[in-house]
């Protein structure tokens, strides 16, 4: 079922990271995704999974969403994984047919998969732990600098948030339309290629015409409360950076150096 | 045959924090040829029930029988037992999608591939019944319609399927008083000239009122009452709870009760309640003089 979908989805909490400013747990993903790629090691992959296991255990989201969120990867994670256990040339251990198994490839291939899966897995901890709203906020702050160079910082955080604010709707809506179309006999998942997106069209057109009269709507809506840009525009709720901001950057830079040190030492 | 469901509950969103519980054990036979009307506060389960009824929701317990075929099998009878069930959502104008209105309702026969006259001809059956002039209108846009038409185009697109039974949810919400006059009287047809079994959501208490041989009324995924109107509306505590008001009629009479006038109260419409408080004047003088 369409309603059934987690990915990206927000879940309202009182925990540490719930409580922390956007823009600190933005800015601390991208420095751990950069982590993610440099620390290559045995011993800098270690020390992030615990890092990932420790901070899902500290979100208080249930640990199967996070399984969820992996669920779409699956497939790619499989094949990256068979894809450079036969491919990577070194000391073979097992051969099937024409395909020859190396020592190098497995801990290749699972190093592949363990960075894979971490990227996931610190973004769904952003999104899981963020409300879009707060999330579009950071985004605006952290982008405001670069409007001395002509990026509309305010313009592009308001699209991202009526962006995240009507994915829930349309999915809805889609659910009902597809709904109203199987009650009148409409059958989407049997047929060719070519059939099933013929089949779509029942559902396209409908969408689409109230997507229109949505944007035409809240256009208006937002003109006759004199929106006019983020020029002067004040905030209820301003943005603070807490303690608890400073000692998750504390945390992740002695986990920076550890890791750079246990590099050095080719740990 | 009549439409059974059996201790049918359901959950949304199961195995996540977001669960939630919209039926519980909620036991229901509609009889053949009957009226049911179905009303609640919003996100009391009454949406949720009327999907279940055309196979659009499983039970996550319980069952659905439509003349005692289990609409979860896998079985071509299964399948053929949900077409016996139309369905007409809220706000159905959202759903038309074709260039013109004939080929917008010939868009459910076509799905069971009858042969074109056949379709044709239900085309034109529907139509008629939703009084829109089959040759000024086929070749119309349906989205150059008024919301009214609109409306009658779609509810056309589900009868063209022909059904035995027929479930609206809340097919009157934004109309203007004139087409949901209209709209009323066809439904009300529907059932008396096609012996149609029909089932409806509604918010308005006195279209139940004018119109049901049953109500059901639904609190917190449960049925709270279930009886004629003519019984259900006098369950003062029980409406109460479920947060629905008694239709006006009903209510003005009662007050008038209340404050000594001795009135029937079961009246449904202006001109009967109005009969009503002449008789009971017309009683009261009498005794008076």
């Amino acid at each position: 079922m369409l309603t059934d979908i987690t990915i990206g989805q927000f879940f309202p909490g009182t925990s540490v990271l719930h409580r922390m400013d956007p823009r600190a747990k933005l800015l601390l993903l991208i420095v751990l995704m950069a982590a993610i790629f440099i620390f290559d090691t045995p011993g800098g992959y270690t020390a992030l999974t615990g890092l990932a296991l420790a901070l899902i255990f500290l979100s208080g989201v249930p640990a199967s969403m996070y399984f969820r969120s992996l669920r779409p990867l699956w497939w790619i994670l499989a094949f990256t994984f068979l894809i450079h256990l036969c491919a990577t040339p070194g000391e073979v251990f097992f051969r099937f047919w024409i395909f020859d198994m190396t020592k190098e490839g497995l801990s290749r291939g699972f190093f592949l998969c363990l960075r894979l899966t971490l990227l996931i897995l610190f973004s769904s901890l952003l999104t899981f732990t963020t409300s879009p709203l707060s999330l579009t906020d950071g985004m605006e702050r952290l982008l405001r600098p670069l409007k001395a160079v002509g990026v509309p910082a305010h313009e592009l955080a308001m699209m991202m948030t009526i962006a995240l604010r009507f994915v829930p709707t349309l999915i809805e809506e889609t659910d009902t339309i597809v709904k109203a179309q199987q009650s009148r006999g409409a059958d989407f998942s049997t047929g060719n290629v070519l059939k099933r997106v013929r089949h779509l069209v029942p559902i396209l057109v409908p969408l689409f015409i109230s997507s229109f009269r949505r944007a035409d709507e809240l256009a208006t809506a937002m003109e006759a409360r004199c929106y006019r840009g983020g020029e002067g525009r004040t905030r209820m709720k301003e943005l603070h950076v807490g303690g608890v901001d400073y000692a998750a950057a504390g945390v992740t830079a002695l986990l920076l150096a550890a890791m750079g040190a246990m590099k050095a030492a080719g740990v | 045959m009549p439409i059974e469901l059996k201790g049918v509950s359901y959950t949304y969103m199961k195995g996540t924090p977001f669960e939630r519980m919209a039926l519980r054990d909620v036991s229901l036979t509609i009889a053949d040829g009957s009226l049911t009307a179905i009303a609640g506060h919003t996100g009391s389960g009454k949406s949720t029930l009327v999907q279940h009824l055309n196979g659009l929701l499983h039970p996550t317990q319980g069952e659905v029988l439509i003349d005692g075929v289990n609409l979860a099998g896998k079985k071509k009878e299964a399948v053929l037992a949900r077409r016996k069930v139309g369905m007409v959502f809220q706000y159905p104008e959202q759903q038309l999608f074709e260039e013109t209105v004939a080929a917008d309702i010939a868009f459910g026969p076509r799905n069971l591939e009858l042969p074109e006259d056949e379709i044709e001809r239900r085309v034109r059956a529907a139509m008629e019944f939703v009084q829109l002039d089959y040759e000024s209108y086929r070749d119309v846009t349906p989205f150059k319609l008024s919301g009214g038409q609109m409306r009658r185009v779609a509810i056309a697109g589900v009868l063209a399927l022909e059904p035995q039974y027929l479930v609206l949810d809340e097919p009157t919400a934004g109309l203007d008083p004139q087409a949901r006059e209209e709209l009323l009287r066809r439904i009300t047809d529907l059932h008396r000239k096609k012996k149609l079994t029909i089932i409806f959501v509604s918010h308005n208490m006195q279209d139940i009122a004018r119109m049901a041989e049953r109500v059901v009324f639904m609190h917190d995924g449960r049925i709270l009452i279930d009886a004629p109107p003519s019984e259900a509306f006098f369950a003062d505590e029980k409406m109460k709870e479920a947060g629905l008001a008694a239709p006006p009629t009903v209510a003005l009479l009662s007050r008038l009760r209340q404050n000594g006038l001795l009135v029937e109260a079961d009246a449904f419409t202006a001109e009967e309640a109005a009969k009503r408080i002449a008789k009971a004047i017309r009683k009261k003088e009498g005794t008076a003089c």
